[in-house]
């Protein structure tokens, strides 16, 4: 073997297949998508039949209205299904979330209503009273942990009672009132509140601009140390389409949704959209380029040969249903803000279904190691839609469930279908 | 029967200078039982630096149980392990890591869902910055290690893969091999175990990871081979070690013996006692 067989060889496996000209990056994406390997293409396609399908039978669905009220509606589901993509990466299922979540928000409640009228409880406020309800939430989640670590039990069946158990605390604690209303300024407002138009701008303009520093700076890193890297050409073209996107989502947030010409003007961007973002990039962070995140892909992918590579399996199972409650638990305080007050129903009906099905429309598999939190809000997106659509229908609960489940029986075909023209062409 | 063995070892390893020095590893008279099952007994076994030896039997000869023990999976009952002339006891794989030996499973232990590098790194990821109690949250220093991770596989010669970013499912069985060898070398491992290396695989694969096996010895680190194929092993080993029914039969000096004498000793090679049988 000659020093001149290693260098090229070396320079084979630097090729990394990077492709170093747009015309090559659209070359190797179309090459991708006819060996299945379709990323979030399918769900695209099916927001715009969704979006054809209900705007032609309610010209309400696609106005600046509805899309604010969508992403209002949406924010508590997609939330909840940040956590039970981590879950689901694992290759477990938490079904408790639904009513973790209404034990953080009617936690919530109950302490904001108390600290007016207990002395002991005054110094409690919105900052200090959200905290306490996530912990509270995130401790649930380390008892789920620890009872499917500690006993080895199936997290399908400790969730199972989890969902019996935590809903049966929720009716407890709200007693026969039936409701506790929000009496806080704040957390009321957190769902609804929207921020003045020029923060849409800003907001757009620092996403846009955190994205394309990250890009540049791994490029220059990637040359430095030697290796391919996305060719500028190609960071530039990504910034541009994604700056055209932001301004257009801007621009909508900041049309004046006021029904009526003479009220006041209601424009801006929601204060939620802006939570929702900012989570999705720290559990992306999370999920891609920490320790942490690696070691929820290696556990799903292959349980034994993490264990064999001596990462403590058990420690990061736990952490995971710790994050999945806390996840649940700022969905349950969004969803409470969003009804201004926690009934005895808080998280039951499709909360839980709706959530997993976002994780699932949004392709992560429910076998483990293979999903992005960022096709979860996608997954959301579509759930959303198609539950906000039928209702400007005014359709049925009975029609609605059903189209719902035929949006996700849709969903996992196509993705069955990708993953098997995937493994023919020897991608997986 | 089983220290005339070992003397008789010793007489063919003086005429070889890489026998001369210390063995890397050497275990003397280790045990294992489980219950009323010995499925180790008094075995002596030796592996030197920039060798390939070779360790072979029938099912149930011991094998599993000699490697599990060395890799610290659970200890010997009884006997001792040296490691570069000391006396160490290993408990866990954690110990065994640390002394500079790696074992690459049958089942291959990687991440199909993970790319190339990920696996390699899998467990021992580079960080940017330390912190004991953050550490899981850092970043990673993917630059480092997919320049450590191509250097490995340059250095040794693995020239087939497309590219270290793609998933470990996409690679063919010689590939994944070649990988899990390269995940063992990455680490300063001073001595590699291989559980079957060649099984399942084609034969142009085969012959790629034979390859890579005779260059793991050629960079001067010990290599042992547990394999069930004798042709393979003739190929690739310079010492035959035969176990039978958890008793060392004899090691032979690869070039000194053929096929037809190992296989003797697998399957009616003499050993002290049989287990079950009074002496």
């Amino acid at each position: 073997m000659s020093a001149h067989e290693t260098i090229e060889n070396q320079g084979a496996l630097l090729d990394s297949q990077m492709p170093q000209s747009p015309a090559e990056y659209v070359r190797a994406y179309l090459r991708r998508l006819r060996a299945g390997d379709l990323g979030a293409l399918p769900i695209i396609v099916g927001l715009v039949i969704i979006a054809i399908i209900f705007q032609s039978a309610n010209a309400n669905f696609i106005t600046p209205r509805n899309l604010v009220n969508l992403v209002i509606q949406m924010a508590g589901i997609t939330v909840i299904a940040y956590g039970v993509v981590f879950v689901l990466l694992l290759g477990e299922i938490d079904l408790s979330i639904g009513y973790v979540s209404a034990v953080a928000g009617v936690s919530a409640a109950i302490l904001l209503r108390d600290s007016l009228t207990n002395p002991a409880l005054s110094w409690m406020d919105w900052w200090n009273v959200i905290p306490i309800a996530l912990a509270i939430a995130a401790a649930v989640g380390f008892l789920h942990g620890l009872l499917i670590t500690f006993f080895q039990l199936p997290s399908f069946i400790v969730t199972l009672a989890g969902l019996l158990a935590w809903n049966g605390v929720v009716l407890l604690i709200i007693g026969p009132g039936g409701t506790v209303v929000i009496q806080n300024a704040v957390v009321r407002d957190l769902a609804s509140a929207v921020l003045p138009p020029i923060w849409s701008w800003i907001i757009v303009g620092v996403f846009v601009a955190i994205y394309g520093i990250n890009e540049f700076w791994t490029m220059r890193t990637r040359l430095r140390a030697g290796l391919r890297a996305k060719p500028a050409s190609i960071i530039i073209a990504q910034i541009a389409f994604m700056s055209v996107i932001g301004a257009i989502i801007a621009y909508v947030f900041n049309i004046n949704r006021a029904l009526n010409a003479e009220a006041l003007p209601q424009q801006g961007m929601p204060v939620i959209a802006v939570i929702m973002l900012i989570l999705l990039m720290l559990l992306t962070f999370v999920a891609e380029r920490t320790r942490f995140g690696r070691y929820v892909y290696a556990i799903g992918g292959n349980k034994e040969a993490a264990r064999r590579a001596g990462i403590r399996v058990e420690r990061i199972r736990v952490l995971v249903f710790m994050l999945s409650s806390f996840m649940a638990g700022c969905g349950g305080i969004i969803l409470a803000s969003r009804l201004k007050s926690v009934a005895t129903d808080a998280g039951g009906g499709s909360l839980l279904l709706y959530a997993i099905a976002s994780a699932v429309i949004g392709g992560t598999s429910l076998f483990g190691g293979r999903g992005k939190l960022s096709s979860a809000v996608l997954g959301a997106l579509v759930i959303a839609s198609v539950d906000n659509g039928m209702g400007l229908l005014n359709l049925s609960a009975g029609v609605k469930f059903i189209i719902t489940g035929l949006v996700l029986l849709a969903a996992v075909v196509v993705d069955a279908l990708s993953r098997r023209r995937q493994s023919q062409s020897g991608i997986r | 029967m089983s220290e005339n063995a070992f003397e008789e070892d010793r007489r063919h390893d003086a005429q070889d200078p890489i026998y001369s020095g210390t063995p890397l590893l050497e275990t003397r008279g280790v045990s294992k039982r489980f219950g009323a099952v010995e499925a180790l007994s008094q075995v002596d076994f030796d592996a030197y630096a920039g060798e390939v030896v070779a360790l072979v039997g029938d099912n149930g000869a011991g094998k599993s149980t000699l490697i599990k023990g060395i890799a610290g999976i659970y200890g010997f009952d009884e006997g001792e392990t040296y490691f570069e002339g000391k006396q160490v006891s290993i408990h866990s794989p954690r110990d065994s890591a640390s002394l500079g030996i790696e074992v690459v499973y049958q089942d291959l232990a990687l991440a199909d869902n993970l790319d190339v590098v990920s696996n390699m790194f899998l467990g021992r990821e580079w960080l940017q910055g330390k912190s004991r109690l953050f550490g899981n949250l850092l970043p990673l220093s993917e630059v480092e290690m997919e320049q450590r991770a191509v250097a490995t596989l340059g250095e040794l010669a693995v020239t087939t893969l497309q590219s270290v970013r793609l998933p470990v499912a996409s690679l063919s069985g010689g590939q994944r091999q070649s990988v899990a060898i390269a995940k063992a070398v990455l680490w300063n491992s001073k001595l590699v175990i291989l559980d079957e290396p060649t099984a399942a695989l084609g034969v142009a694969q085969t012959r790629q990871v034979l390859n890579l096996v005779r260059r793991l010895a050629e960079k001067k680190l010990g290599v042992v081979v547990i394999s069930h194929n004798l042709h393979d092993i003739f190929e690739v080993a310079d010492r035959i070690t035969v176990l039978r029914l958890g008793h060392k039969v004899k090691t032979y000096i690869t070039k000194d013996t053929d096929q037809q004498e190992v296989v003797h000793a697998i399957t009616a090679g003499q050993v002290k006692v049989v287990p079950g049988m009074s002496s």
